[in-house]
């Protein structure tokens, strides 16, 4: 019997410099190959993990924010990122990858969608599992 | 002899830089690698002390292996911060008589 749960992870370190971004990837990735239900949520210096145009060749690292564009095939589709981190560093929605999943009538959504903090606090409270990186 | 002072965290995270920007004498040069670039971009909690430290003379770098590893944009880095690559690291090293390594 398959056991589906809703997991909630929550991202808040910046990517390349520790490995904690990688790792968390690494774990959804394999929640949503268990068919789970998956949420992610960016915050503080996680909002870096998301931006446009990373390329750590030059540190000699493997560009793993192109993996964010795989997990529509995982049917994880629901990514969300706090306003407030972003402007406080400076950023906007702009500075973003564009992350798109088809919805079932193939319609083209967003899956990134920025929301104030409070809003956050009822997807925490919606999981069943919460996993923090 | 001046001293070069790095910093690799995010000043989001750690007071690391915010302590540098403190310590550091008017002849010292900052530079801001891994994390730490993250900094050096405009309106941000910690872009008007480094602004400060700038008109103050102190010379502020960032690494630009960091920055392009992060997708930040360079366009919008703080005015008087010097981008320089791993050769120019290796040039303030040895143009500086120490380096403090700040962790």
């Amino acid at each position: 019997m398959s056991v589906s749960k809703s997991f909630v992870c929550i991202n808040r370190k910046a990517p390349y410099g520790t490995i904690y971004a990688l790792e968390a990837l690494e774990v959804v990735l394999i929640a949503g190959a268990f068919e789970q239900q998956v949420k992610l949520i960016f915050m503080d210096d996680g909002v870096y993990q998301l931006t446009r145009n990373q390329n750590p060749a030059g540190i000699g690292m493997k560009n793993f924010s192109k993996t964010f564009g795989a997990l529509s095939d995982y049917d994880v589709d629901q990514i969300f990122v706090d306003s407030e981190s972003l402007n406080l560093r400076g950023l906007d929605a702009t500075d973003l990858q564009r992350l798109t999943h088809e919805t079932n009538d193939a319609e083209e959504r967003l899956s990134i969608k920025v929301v104030p903090r409070k809003e956050l606090v009822d997807i925490i409270e919606s999981a069943d599992v919460l996993f923090n990186f | 002899m001046a001293t070069l002072h790095t910093v690799n965290k995010s000043p989001f995270e750690r007071n690391s830089l915010e302590t540098c920007l403190s310590l550091c004498r008017f002849d010292a040069s900052v530079l801001l690698i891994e994390d730490a670039v993250v900094g050096a971009l405009q309106n941000t909690l910690i872009s008007k002390q480094i602004s400060e430290a700038v008109e103050s003379g102190i010379r502020v770098f960032a690494l630009n292996e960091d920055l392009e590893a992060r997708g930040l944009p360079l366009s919008r880095l703080i005015e008087g911060i010097t981008i320089v690559d791993y050769a120019g690291f290796v040039d303030l090293a040895a143009q500086n008589s120490k380096v403090q390594s700040w962790l």
